[in-house]
């Protein structure tokens, strides 16, 4: 085993070898950027009028690839809570340890804010660095934060659900009203684009990225109520 | 040229907390080794001028996934000391 270990270490230490002769003879920082990066840099500002240029390319110009991320979280949240469903819904939440008393302190403390942060981040998207699942991801973690803390604290399943099936359908109406009112599948430039780096800006990146948000954080707040709930009930 | 000591040294944390997430015996010290080498990987990201993906590696790498993993965990045992 330990024969084994340290030839798989040395085979390591070859190949890093090999790759760092590689690139350190003749590596040199390309000075310009790509075609694409390029048109992206130059062209964004007038095309989609968003500051954070991540936002401009992950919501208008890359918008498709966005959708199949969404597609394949909700699949993912579909498929763990399709596995982990209860036949029988006992509630043995008596048999849980309860969290600590600074657990659940720093809980009631940090949850609102955690979620304010998290709106902030998806609402700021178009602006600031971050976007919906960023946000989303920081809305779930509170909610993970909650669940953690308070032994007997139940997620309502249908409003999660509902948020969830509601803002990933709004999505994909405003992707195809991008088709009906202006150039293509997700095109933001169907309402004004306002004035560059004010909150309203941006054309429909605002409206996306907050549909975003609620469906990536209801999605991964899914995924650990499930987890929460089936840890007493058997396979 | 702090900048690439502090990268190389955060390259340097993240390969050793990756060799404990596999090498370590007690599978709850490997997930928190595992969850420390995204929390590592996320400071990395913040000198490489990457914010955004910085952000979705705290979140998702140390934060979620650390917490599923260890439901997961809890899951399975579980289920072996039934058996």
């Amino acid at each position: 085993m330990i024969l084994r270990n340290s030839l798989l270490f040395l085979l390591l230490i070859a190949f890093a070898a090999i790759i760092i002769s590689l690139f350190s003879t003749n590596y040199s920082e390309a000075e310009q950027l790509g075609i694409v990066a390029k048109h992206y840099a130059e062209n964004a500002k007038a095309e989609v009028g968003a500051p954070n240029l991540v936002s401009a390319v992950v919501v208008t110009y890359r918008g498709l690839d966005t959708l199949g991320e969404v597609v394949i979280l909700f699949l993912t949240a579909a498929i763990i809570g399709f596995m982990l469903k209860s036949k029988h819904s006992v509630n043995n939440s008596d048999k849980r340890i309860k969290g600590s008393e600074i657990l659940e302190t720093a809980a009631n403390a940090l949850v609102p804010i955690i979620i304010l942060f998290g709106s902030y981040i998806f609402i700021n998207g178009h602006l600031s660095p971050g976007g919906g699942f960023q946000g989303g991801a920081v809305i779930a973690s509170a909610f993970v934060l909650l669940v953690m803390a308070k032994a007997n604290a139940k997620l309502s399943h249908k409003i999660i659900s509902f948020t969830e099936s509601v803002s990933g359908f709004s999505f994909v109406i405003i992707g195809v009203l991008g088709i009906i009112l202006a150039a293509g599948f997700l095109d933001n430039t169907f309402l004004p684009l306002g004035k560059y780096g004010s909150i309203i800006s941006a054309g429909a990146i605002p409206i996306i990225y907050i549909f975003i948000g609620l469906k990536v954080g209801s999605e991964l707040t899914s995924i650990v109520n499930n987890l929460k709930e089936s840890q007493n009930i058997e396979i | 040229m702090i900048q690439l000591i502090i990268a190389i040294v955060l390259g340097m944390i993240m390969i050793l907390m990756a060799g404990v997430a596999i090498y370590h015996k007690k599978l709850k010290v490997a997930i928190i080794a595992a969850g420390a080498v995204s929390l590592f990987a996320s400071i990395l990201y913040i000198l490489l001028a990457a914010p955004d993906v910085a952000l979705t590696e705290a979140s998702i790498g140390s934060g979620l996934s650390v917490v599923i993993f260890f439901y997961v965990l809890n899951k399975i045992r579980k289920y072996d000391t039934e058996k």
